[in-house]
């Protein structure tokens, strides 16, 4: 399988596109006619073939662009990256585990040599070709997490886990849904999700600590989660909340078809081996309404999910002020027919 | 649970009481690492019951080419560890689970002092390793009886901040005079009796030490008792426990599928919730808050018993 990179942006003149191929595979995130926060976990073992779900680290005809859109995201504000000092050796452990992952699922486009702590990484579709020491930060351009997360697509939240909780204390968050690192950087699980509406009170989130704190080595996990954009932007920060916020009043009935994404998070959670932390990534996936709607099961549910939201999990998701639009534009593409269960197309 | 078949490739008895026993991958290759700290849980297939007991893994977190455990012979117990000591020999093979750490380092730690009691010794040495590796200050304190009965002795290494303890030579463990005098930051980790543990805690306490720098992990194995009755209710199930069956283990032999990764009362995975009890719980973990054993609406399988009318789950 051999892919092709697209050449491509995530801001200024955004000619990101996804090929027919990328709207197949699409991860649509909802399974029935329906969304409530749920803690939707299941492993994260291989699925369906061609699917975001097959690999461990999924890479895609983005790959390239987003690598590039991160890298000048890092540019203009280098505490996208951040690594308490108690989290190297977790870095090193993530990078161990996307580096083996991605030269086993993808041998033709990277490929790692050990011996004893000397490896050879070669990146092709990036050109990079390194020698270094495994363990040995000083023969690397920068700190393992960032080494290694600056060639793998998503962000990356490392979390330290000690008095039965879960420590937001490194990452790489440069394509994140309105959330900030530095703002989160220390936080626990329950600081951290403070600003989520209602899941609390349903108890979801000490149900999910509990399913993480035990997730365990060679058993991840995923689910996936999603919100809605306008424009295909990666970094939807807070803090260049002046930059995209703006753009949410740039839907007309005209545009909305080609502005408005969905946006999906497939989260994923692995137990790491020598530091014993939890690493977490959030694989950020966009689709256009007007690519999204070519798959008829998809429109159809979509509009009836986003029809039937609460108002604040809109207001939370940052839409309400386009959902009239939004709903308007999917009801041309629900016939009222019936939806198969599951989220993958017909 | 993610087992794997592993050969068993040296038995070396280390005391009268303590054998050390190393698994590798039959057909080679390397297992997955872990942290300092970490336990695999080990199966057992003896005459029909599966027992599966939690071993703290003592060999290099950093080296996959095997995993070494170090057993001690407790013959009033289930059997588990009987089972070890008479049963397993060189090339026999053996499912051991993926590695778990439920006594892991703190890293944000600014020292780390290791307290051990007996056979509490074991999730040190792992950890001592990871603490020389990392470069991070440290010091142990081991607690025994006597030279000939501490196995910990062939296991750690010979340095200046690892001090042993001998009652027997008349230097009982203090402490009080450990702590004295520790740097801000330090974190403390007990492992062995509960007395000891209990101790440390009681004596950071009076000191003023936070409560998020104590550590302790009670090598609890589940304990014996009179036979008892269960019934699972979703399961539509009546089951019997016997005097050295868990209540967990006879679930599973009754072919009911539970939750679990420590079996010791302390991870909370097996929990279950209880829809009657008429009779007597006898809670022995450390996971339920003490309003939850009082109020005997929460059971942990793993370690807790019933003595009693009825006992109804739901499981």
């Amino acid at each position: 399988m051999t892919i092709q990179f697209n050449d491509e942006t995530f801001r200024d003149d955004y000619t990101f596109r996804n090929s027919a191929e990328a709207i197949r595979r699409f991860p649509f995130p909802f399974d029935r006619d329906s969304y409530m926060y749920s803690v939707n976990m299941e492993p994260h073992k291989g699925g369906r073939e061609g699917s975001p779900f097959e690999k461990r680290f999924d890479v895609d005809e983005h790959y390239v662009a987003e690598m590039r859109d991160r890298a000048i995201t890092l540019t203009e504000d280098p505490l996208r990256c951040q690594s308490l000092p108690h989290m190297e050796l977790a870095g090193w452990d993530l990078l161990d585990l996307i580096m083996q992952s991605k030269a086993e699922d993808y041998p033709d486009l990277f490929s790692l040599q050990r011996d004893g702590n000397q490896w050879h990484w070669i990146n092709r579709p990036l050109g990079i070709d390194q020698r270094f020491t495994f363990l040995d930060a000083t023969t690397l351009p920068c700190g393992p997490m960032e080494y290694i997360t600056r060639q793998a697509q998503g962000d990356f939240a490392v979390l330290d886990q000690r008095e039965g909780n879960l420590w937001m204390d490194a990452g790489m968050v440069t394509s994140q849904a309105d959330w900030s690192l530095d703002f989160d950087i220390g936080m626990n699980f329950f600081e951290w999700h403070a600003p989520v509406p209602r899941a609390a009170e349903m108890g979801v989130f000490q149900r999910a600590l509990k399913f993480l704190l035990n997730v365990q080595q060679g058993s991840p996990a995923r689910r996936l989660n999603w919100t809605m954009t306008v424009n295909p932007r990666l970094d939807t920060s807070p803090e260049n909340y002046h930059k995209w916020g703006p753009e949410k009043r740039t839907i007309t009935p005209e545009n909305v078809g080609k502005k408005q994404f969905l946006r999906v998070e497939l989260q994923t959670f692995w137990r790491l081996p020598r530091s014993n932390a939890l690493a977490f990534p959030i694989r950020c996936y966009l689709i256009s309404l007007e690519d999204l709607v070519t798959v008829p099961k998809w429109g159809r549910r979509l509009h009836r999910v986003l029809r039937d939201l609460p108002e604040d999990l809109a207001a939370y998701k940052g839409f309400a002020v386009n959902r009239p639009m939004i709903v308007d534009y999917l009801a041309r593409f629900d016939d009222g027919a019936e939806t198969s269960p599951g989220i993958f197309a017909d | 649970m993610t087992a794997r078949q592993l050969r068993v490739a040296a038995v070396e008895p280390l005391t009268p009481l303590v054998t050390r026993f190393r698994f590798e991958c039959p057909e080679g290759g390397s297992l997955p690492l872990f942290s300092g700290g970490a336990h695999v849980v080990v199966e057992m297939p003896d005459d029909g019951v599966l027992r599966r007991n939690a071993y703290s893994l003592i060999s290099d977190p950093m080296d996959g080419s095997g995993y070494d455990i170090a057993v001690r012979r407790e013959d009033a117990g289930r059997g588990g560890s009987r089972f070890m000591h008479t049963r397993v020999a060189v090339g026999d093979l053996l499912r051991i689970g993926a590695p778990v750490n439920l006594f892991a380092l703190d890293l944000t730690a600014r020292k780390h002092v290791l307290i051990a009691g007996g056979i509490g010794i074991t999730p040190f040495v792992s950890q001592l390793k990871q603490l020389q590796r990392l470069q991070l200050p440290f010091e142990l304190h081991y607690a025994a009886r006597s030279r000939a009965e501490a196995a910990g002795l062939r296991l750690l290494p010979d340095l200046p901040q690892v001090h042993l303890h001998l009652s027997g030579e008349g230097k009982r463990i203090d402490p009080a005079v450990i702590l004295q005098g520790q740097p801000l930051g330090t974190h403390v980790y007990t492992c062995g009796p509960q007395a000891l543990i209990d101790r440390v805690a009681e004596v950071a306490a009076q000191k003023g030490w936070p409560r998020a720098a104590l550590h302790a992990e009670a090598f609890l194995a589940p304990p014996t008792g009179a036979p008892f009755t269960v019934t699972l209710a979703r399961s539509g199930l009546k089951i019997e426990v016997s005097p050295h069956q868990s209540l967990l283990e006879a679930i599973e032999a009754a072919g009911v599928d539970a939750p679990w990764l420590c079996r010791g009362g302390a991870c909370g995975q097996c929990e279950t919730e209880v829809i009657a009890c008429h009779g007597r719980i006898d809670h022995h973990d450390h996971w339920l808050s003490d309003s939850d054993h009082a109020a005997n609406t929460k059971i942990m399988p793993c370690v807790s018993r019933f003595q009693g009318a009825e006992l109804i789950l739901d499981r």
